[in-house]
């Protein structure tokens, strides 16, 4: 195979002009459902973070249970059951909402180790300080601890959000129309790559600025480790 | 996937009841449970293949980056940064349907490995790459004022310290990609997650995809345990 | 004086713009112990580095126990395991024993089997009276018993000069003098030091010879007498009288 045919198979310019309206619209939802599920997964993950504050057996268990639960299932599984499973019950998700229960869940989990490491980063006399001080275990929390957790674990934090972004592309599966669905949509009718080749141009050039970023920060995390 | 959803008539029974006939038939279960195994194998296969040359591949990128090579360390940051950048099934997307276009046809199976190996080599050669640099210079002068070559070095004394310091980020990381394997559903694989929907389109009945969830649970649940006590038996102590 | 076994002529080191020796000449006479003083940035761990060629000279040459360092046919692994080095961080392997620190090149670089390594390693952790610390991890060690444990890695391939670079200024006080000691007890075996030091009370008694540097040049070298009794330029008066203050 030459060049030439290759660069009609997977960079085919004339292609990649037909379909960009509706990789645009994809891109559009790809940025919509990242706009959504990143703030539901970092509610999540903090409503998660604060409930491992307690020290009682009686919720320290169930927690860690549900997020090592959440850490285990695949989130596709996790998107799956939710939008072909919860019909059976009776209980008929859109697809956005199928995405949404799913990504928090998941996501909610992850972030939420995240930031329990982060407050446990912070130490104990922080806490004792601005208690001390007259401020409630709430306030101390917001304005204390909570902005040194999120300092400390800022790189996971961020390389979290990249996977969060990235995994959207697992909607295309319940037919939501994000980029890649949109893509393999214009790839099916023209069976031709190109689309599919332009919308991982797409993602890689949006997102290498983050990646570049993070491993940056994580040389210098693993180093500051020693 | 929607045909499932309208396919739930039956007789008038209480909620619970046409619960736990829709999520735990036990006729349904027995059915399809051989099939849910045969998808775990297929599973547990594709994992163990993805973590052996994801980390192979990863660590070799991560050996020749350190020979100090210019214009082949661009490169491989740039392939590195590429498969970091990518979400996994748009790679697998590309493989699976893109290549027949170049007249070669991947199966699933082999688009879903290749795809995600590429993936996990990606991020393990950053992070071994980290645990390389790392090392204090100190040890690479100490071990070359012995008379120890290059190779010598990177072998007895940075790799040790360098993969012990990358354990707990490398163990992570290799989790989550390995989880990806439930994307393979997605280009007919009949692993765990193609075998349990198949399940549900022929019974009209969830209880195959809750079989499903369970083998997932089986394989990554005591995997996850494993992580989090890697994090602490490896945590640096200083 | 006898043949020389170390005799660097004429070394220079540019680290980009900056010029940080300057022609230097040092030669060591088979036996004796060099000691090497001055401000810090005066190029002398530079200067200690380029005689095993951890540093690349930019111009000179340099000649160890007959070897041209600086031809591109030598074998430096080869001619390295007859220098010693020891360094200010001691930089010990933290993943290994004591005794798998000092038998690695043994086994490695002279190939020498497990169980003869493993005496050889052992003969050397004695000299530096740490036998009894073989199996420990260089986390369970005082600095002052990892330097011992660095210099037992180094005299283990019975090198015929030992380079030390500033091998005690990491210690707390109270475990410089076991350094020294061992230290001491090398010299007195007949080994060839260059030692980059400010421990003067050790140069006064066990140096043949004191290098003063400054700004990448040997400003002045005598006997440890003539140095410290009466140095004959004003910045080694300086330094020796600000070394004594502190």
């Amino acid at each position: 195979m030459g060049w030439e045919d290759f660069a009609a198979a997977f960079l085919n310019l004339a292609i990649m002009r037909e379909a960009s309206p509706i990789l645009v619209q994809g891109l559009v939802q790809t940025i919509l459902l990242s706009l959504l599920v990143v703030p539901l997964g970092l509610i999540g993950g903090t409503a998660l973070a604060l409930l491992s504050t307690v020290r009682h057996p009686l919720v320290r268990w169930p927690l860690m249970a549900w997020v090592d639960v959440f850490r285990a299932l695949p989130p596709l599984v996790l998107l799956v059951f939710l939008y072909a499973g919860l019909p059976f019950a009776g209980l008929e998700l859109p697809a956005w909402g199928a995405v949404a229960i799913g990504f928090f869940l998941n996501t909610g989990a992850y972030y939420g180790e995240i930031l329990r490491a982060g407050i446990e980063s912070v130490p104990r006399e922080q806490m004792e300080a601005a208690r001390s001080t007259g401020l409630t275990g709430g306030q101390a929390m917001a304005y204390v601890v909570l902005p040194q957790a999120v300092r400390n674990v800022l790189p996971d934090l961020i390389s979290n959000t990249l996977e969060v972004v990235k995994l959207t592309s697992i909607a295309s599966v319940v037919a939501l129309p994000e980029l890649l669905y949109q893509a393999r949509q214009a790839q099916s009718v023209t069976y031709n790559a190109s689309p599919i080749v332009a919308a991982a141009a797409v993602y890689s050039v949006l997102l290498w600025p983050v990646v570049r970023l993070l491993s940056r920060l994580e040389n210098r995390q693993l180093a500051a480790r020693r | 996937m929607r045909e499932a959803r309208s396919a739930r008539e039956g007789p008038a029974v209480t909620a619970w009841e046409r619960f736990a006939d829709s999520f735990f038939n036990a006729r349904v279960a027995a059915e399809y449970l051989p099939k849910i195994v045969d998808g775990f194998w297929l599973t547990v296969t594709l994992a163990l293949g993805i973590v052996a040359t994801g980390l192979a591949a990863g660590l070799a990128l991560a050996l020749v980056r350190s020979l100090g090579l210019r214009p082949l360390n661009w490169l491989i940051v740039f392939v590195v940064d590429l498969f970091r950048a990518l979400p996994p099934l748009v790679v697998i997307a590309l493989l699976f349907f893109g290549l027949p276009a170049a007249g070669m046809q991947l199966s699933g199976f082999a688009s879903t490995w290749l795809a995600l190996s590429l993936v996990l080599m990606a991020f393990a050669e950053e992070i071994f790459w980290a645990g390389i640099t790392s090392v204090p210079k100190g040890q690479w002068e100490a071990a070359r004022s012995t008379g120890l070559t290059f190779l010598q070095t990177l072998r007895f004394v940075v790799l040790p310290q360098a993969v012990r310091l990358t354990i707990p980020p490398l163990t992570n990381r290799t989790i989550a990609i390995t989880k990806g394997t439930a994307l393979a559903s997605v280009v007919a694989v009949q692993e765990i997650l193609g075998a349990a929907h198949a399940g549900v389109s022929f019974s009209f009945n969830p209880t195959p995809l809750t079989l499903g969830a369970l083998a997932y649970l089986v394989l990554f649940l005591p995997v996850v345990v494993f992580g989090r006590w890697v994090e602490t038996r490896f945590a640096w102590r200083r | 004086m006898t043949r020389p076994i170390i005799e660097a002529r004429g070394v220079h080191k540019h680290f980009g713009a900056l010029h940080v020796l300057k022609g230097v000449d040092l030669v060591v006479a088979e036996r004796e112990l060099v000691f090497v003083i001055g401000p810090s940035g005066s190029g002398k761990s530079t200067l200690l580095r380029c005689l095993n060629r951890l540093e690349e000279p930019s111009a000179g040459s340099i000649v160890v126990d007959g070897i041209d360092l600086l031809d591109r046919r030598t074998d430096i692994n080869a001619a390295r395991r007859r220098i010693g080095m020891v360094f200010q961080g001691f930089n010990l392997y933290p993943h290994m024993t004591a005794l798998g620190n000092v038998t690695l090149a043994l086994r490695k670089v002279l190939g020498l089997p497990r169980a003869e390594a493993e005496a050889r390693g052992r003969a050397a952790l004695e000299r530096v009276h740490l036998a009894d610390r073989a199996d420990h991890y260089p986390g369970q060690l005082s600095g002052g018993q990892q330097q011992r444990v660095a210099i037992a890695r180094a005299i283990a391939l019975e090198p015929r000069v030992m380079l030390f670079d500033e091998p005690t200024s990491a210690l707390d006080p109270e475990l410089v003098g076991g350094v020294l000691a061992v230290m001491r007890e090398l010299r007195e075996d007949g080994m060839t030091m260059v030692v980059v030091s400010h421990e003067m009370g050790f140069a006064r008694a066990a140096a043949d010879r004191v290098l003063f540097m400054a700004d990448g040049m040997v400003v002045e070298e005598g006997t440890p007498g003539e140095i410290f009794g009466a140095p004959r330029h004003e910045r080694t008066r300086t330094f020796i009288s600000q070394i004594e203050r502190t």
